[in-house]
């Protein structure tokens, strides 16, 4: 394809990024028509996406790469082919209508352009991923969406059930995501290509095939809230209603379903594979179908029943056949369209009436007529009736099962309940807000704004026309989409024509009856329902909690044991290491060795002999003896450090003396400032002007304090006994003043031939000056303790 | 400690140290000195100002923030590095410039940019943990 097809599926992944950072701008601009204005980004991209439809039919599928990290061979590869155009136009569409209803349904709320730029962020993040054909890049995108979409469960922050809904997603689906990126990784070590569509047999055939597989169906599963990660679903529903219809739809838990339906053509179709997915998808759609009975807050019941269609498709995408892929293409579009619908419907009757629970309300059809439409025909479509896009969807669902065998039967019969339930679910939302009586409620409900009615109706009328076009629905959707999940050509033989001898009618016929039980018996279910979840006792949600106390009360306790503020221990700690590491290391190498005297030497101690010293070295090293007796006898503390003073400016002196005058200067300066420092230390600690130790102190920290400086003496005369290396040192002379053009190789090498170290440093040195800050400013704020008594110096073993 | 000999003299100190700290971070590239000594005999000066006259006074001397300094520090020397790279050479590669000034040349360079760096560094982040120590004590004496 030409770059300008490349051009255009880059723009689809980028252009809501850009919108999301104007947003808040445009929303201060066309303050009441925001929504309309910021809903013309996913329309056009909706309009963009049309216009690749016939491409893709013909072709199967239009790829394109921009590079990304050339150096690592690396590229931003997308492809949109029948799977990737279903879920993208999906996510534009529905986006669209739900920037349109966040308008009107969080009108004049103070932080609304925040929150189209989360939501816009959302969908870019969401588009990617299903765009992305480059592993890394879906990982990338993957990540986005788990911590957009934590920005959006969590933006009515201030209430604790939201925070921890906001954090308990997105700890979940990041585990997941740890997950995709290990088995891209493994991938990538198996195979060398990061591209999906790249991949054969090659995994299938490794040997760490179950490794891979784990990796993803972790991400997978995780995303699209499989048993049992299926808990952070509900508590998500702490999010604005919007942000629940965008999510819960079209995006973020389909995810999953997405990757798994990506990764079928490379990792699927195994045994293990239908086993795993079909079991844990059927226990999801039995789980949430039950889950979604016991509610009677519509939004609970919605979010319930999403886990349940997850779990659907999951098990569809198991299945793996044909009819199996194209239900759950066919699912996938119809369930989108009708629990957005319904989540708008429920969002607008909690914004007119005033509350959410189904006890209470009833015979709002009268007052809300527009919107009983819309709900009407998002329920006609989740219940599954013929003209409706859900009755192809059962229909596929069901196709592949009749064949007599019992693992197919039990399936079918997962199926069948499960359907039955959410069929049940449908009559339920349907007719107990909107039928029977008038009831009270909190506010006199009457329609909603028209930016609300647009996305249920919209949607609605969308399945039903979706549903009367059976052959351009299989035409579009079923060939291409099931060309890109299976690799093979499949030809969709959907129809309108009701056919009375064919069992799948009669199957589509128990799930009514069944469903319309469960809605006679709505009460007793429910009760049922709950009375099974008390008896649980423990959900993984109380799991959750645990482990995560537990977590925190872990890295508490870690904290404490290695940074308990006893600055004595500390100091003992990185004496007592330094010691270590410079005498274990040489003594297990026998590098002592060398010191010691040789055989032939007969009485060694014979010949020793004083070394030939003038007087003035003599002196100086008369006065480091000075300085370090003067520190052991110093009568207070402030007299030992200036005396540690004197010690190091003897030192500095015989660094002057052998022809190192740069590192001289260097040591009269750090002598210099680390007295005056060390002294307003001193002042700042409030210590006892005498330093008391115990004797058993004094012991330990002189001890340290020998072997500390035994250990320096004894290293450099092994290093000094061996010949030296010279060959950097030199090199340095002889080009110092060629390439460098300095005399002073020592600060050469500390700008130039070293600089990056230097450079390094300086970062490390400002850090310093930072923490200092930190600590120090620290203190006025609460009352300095007083001095205890036994504290010890902080020069314990210097 | 803060006798009447000691606050007047400061000034005087003070100065010499900040034009001797100049002085031997320029040399540096072919005698002995450089951007660290510099910068530790700067803020020697700054710590002895700040003994003499409080911190707080020091501070005001100083018109900057030390930390800024030393974060402008890092900044510089980090950008020092970046400039080799506009000529397609790897990161820190140095780049020569000689002014011809009269009689004499005028050698600038990307390491004297980045010993700068590295003075203001060494000279900000000392000066703050001295000025720091002497502004607390003040509080509790």
């Amino acid at each position: 394809m030409g770059p300008g097809m490349d051009a255009s599926i880059a723009l689809v992944a980028i252009a809501p990024f850009v919108a999301a950072l104007l947003a808040p701008l445009v929303q201060r601009a066309a303050r009441p028509f925001a929504g309309w204005v910021l809903a013309l980004v996913p329309a056009g991209l909706f309009l963009l996406l049309l216009t690749m439809v016939e491409p893709v039919i013909s072709t199967g599928a239009i790829s394109a790469r921009i590079g990304w990290i050339p150096t690592y061979g690396l590229d931003l590869s997308f492809v949109v082919d029948g799977l990737s155009l279903t879920f993208a136009l999906t996510i534009s569409g529905i986006g669209t209508l739900i920037v349109l209803y966040s308008g009107a349904y969080l009108k004049g709320h103070p932080h609304l352009g925040r929150f189209f730029a989360f939501l816009l962020a959302f969908m870019g993040a969401m588009l990617g991923l299903v765009l992305a054909d480059n592993m890394l890049a879906l990982f990338m995108f993957w990540e986005l969406t788990s911590v957009t979409s934590f920005l959006l469960i969590g933006f009515d922050h201030t209430r604790q059930a939201s925070r921890r809904g906001a954090i308990q997603a997105l700890v979940i689906t990041n585990i997941g995501g740890m997950g995709l990126l290990v088995g891209a990784i493994l991938v990538h070590q198996l195979t060398g290509v990061w591209d999906m569509s790249a991949l054969g047999d090659e995994i299938r055939a490794s040997g760490l095939y179950g490794l891979v597989l784990a990796a993803f169906l972790a991400a997978a599963f995780t995303k699209s809230a499989q048993v049992p990660f299926h808990f952070w679903l509900p508590n998500a529903m702490e999010a604005p209603t919007p942000v629940s219809a965008f999510l819960h739809s079209a995006t973020m838990v389909q995810g999953g379903v997405y990757l798994l339906a990506r990764t079928t053509p490379w990792l699927g179709d195994t045994q293990v594979w239908t086993l795993i997915l079909v079991c844990v998808g059927g226990a999801t759609l039995l789980w949430g179908a039950i889950g979604a009975l016991r509610q009677t807050d519509l939004k609970q019941m919605l979010a319930q029943s999403t886990i349940a269609s997850l779990g659907l498709s999951v098990l569809l995408i198991g299945l793996g056949t044909e009819a199996a892929i194209a239900a759950m293409l066919l699912y996938f579009v119809a369930h989108a369209l009708y629990k957005a619908g319904l989540f708008m419907v429920a969002g607008a009757i909690d914004h007119e009436a005033g509350t959410r629970d189904i006890t209470v309300l009833g015979g709002l059809a009268d007052s809300m007529p527009v919107t009983f439409i819309a709900a009407a025909l998002a329920s006609l479509t989740m219940i599954g009736l013929p003209l409706t896009l859900g009755y192809f969807a059962k229909e596929e669902m069901y196709l592949g099962l009749v064949t007599g065998q019992w693992p197919d039967i039990a399936v079918l019969a997962v199926l069948l309940a499960g359907n039955a339930m959410l069929a049940g679910l449908a009559m339920l939302v349907l007719v107990k807000p909107f039928l029977g009586p008038v009831l009270p409620t909190p506010k006199s409900a009457h329609e909603a704004p028209i930016a609300m009615l647009v996305g249920p109706i919209v949607l609605g009328a969308a399945s039903i026309v979706a549903g009367v076009m059976p052959d351009w629905l299989g035409h579009t959707l079923l060939e291409p989409g099931t060309l890109a999940i299976l690799r093979e050509t499949v030809s969709s033989h959907l129809s309108l024509a009701i056919n009375p001898a064919s069992v799948l009618l009669w199957l589509s016929v128990a799930t009514w009856v069944l469903g319309y039980l469960v809605y006679l018996q709505a009460a007793a279910v429910r009760t049922l329902a709950r009375r099974f979840e008390a008896a649980l006792g423990w959900t993984a949600d109380t799991v959750f909690d645990v482990v995560m106390f537990g977590l925190i009360r872990f890295s508490g306790a870690v904290t404490r044991l290695l940074h308990h503020g006893r600055l004595e221990v500390y100091l003992v700690t990185v004496f007592a290491a330094l010691a270590l590491a410079l005498i274990l290391p040489v003594l297990m190498l026998g590098g002592y060795d060398v010191l010691l005297p040789t055989a032939e030497l007969g009485d060694w101690s014979a010949k020793l002999s004083w070394p030939d010293l003038q007087l003035y070295e003599w002196g100086i090293i008369a006065l480091a003896l000075v300085g370090l007796g003067a520190v052991l006898l110093a009568p207070n503390r402030l007299v030992a450090i200036v005396a540690l003073g004197i010690q190091g400016t003897a030192v500095a002196l015989i660094f002057l003396l052998l022809g190192a005058p740069d590192i001289a200067f260097t040591q009269f300066m750090v002598e210099i400032l680390s007295v005056v420092i060390l002294a307003l230390v001193m002042t700042r600690l409030r210590l006892d002007e005498r330093d008391h130790r115990q004797l058993e102190d004094l012991a330990r920290d002189g001890t340290l304090a020998l072997v500390c400086g035994a250990g320096v003496s004894l290293f450099l005369m092994v290093v000094l006994s061996g010949t030296l290396d010279t060959r950097l040192s030199d090199l340095f002379a002889a080009t110092s003043v060629p390439i460098a053009h300095g005399h002073n190789i020592v600060n050469v090498i500390l700008v130039d031939y070293r600089g990056f170290d230097t450079l390094g440093e300086i970062s490390v040195v400002m850090a310093a000056g930072i923490a200092v800050m930190a600590l120090l400013r620290r203190g006025p704020k609460r009352p300095v303790p007083p001095a205890p008594t036994s504290r010890r110096s902080q020069k314990a073993a210097s | 400690m803060n006798t009447v000999i000691f606050r007047t003299i400061t000034p005087l100190i003070v100065a010499i140290m900040l034009v001797f700290s100049v002085y031997v971070c320029l040399r540096g590239h072919n005698e002995p000195g450089g951007g660290f000594i510099g910068g530790l005999i700067a803020a020697s000066a700054i710590a002895i100002l700040g003994m003499a006259t409080g911190a707080e006074a020091a501070r005001r001397a100083l018109r900057l923030d030390p930390l800024a300094i030393a974060g402008f520090g890092v900044f510089i020397a980090g950008l020092s590095g970046l400039l080799s790279l506009f000529t397609g050479s790897p990161f820190m590669t140095s780049i020569w410039l000689y002014l011809e000034l009269g009689q004499t040349t005028l050698p600038l360079s990307t390491p004297l940019v980045f010993d700068i760096g590295v003075y203001l560094v060494v000279f900000g982040t000392i000066a703050t943990i001295a000025l720091a120590l002497e502004g607390e004590g003040e509080e509790d004496l």
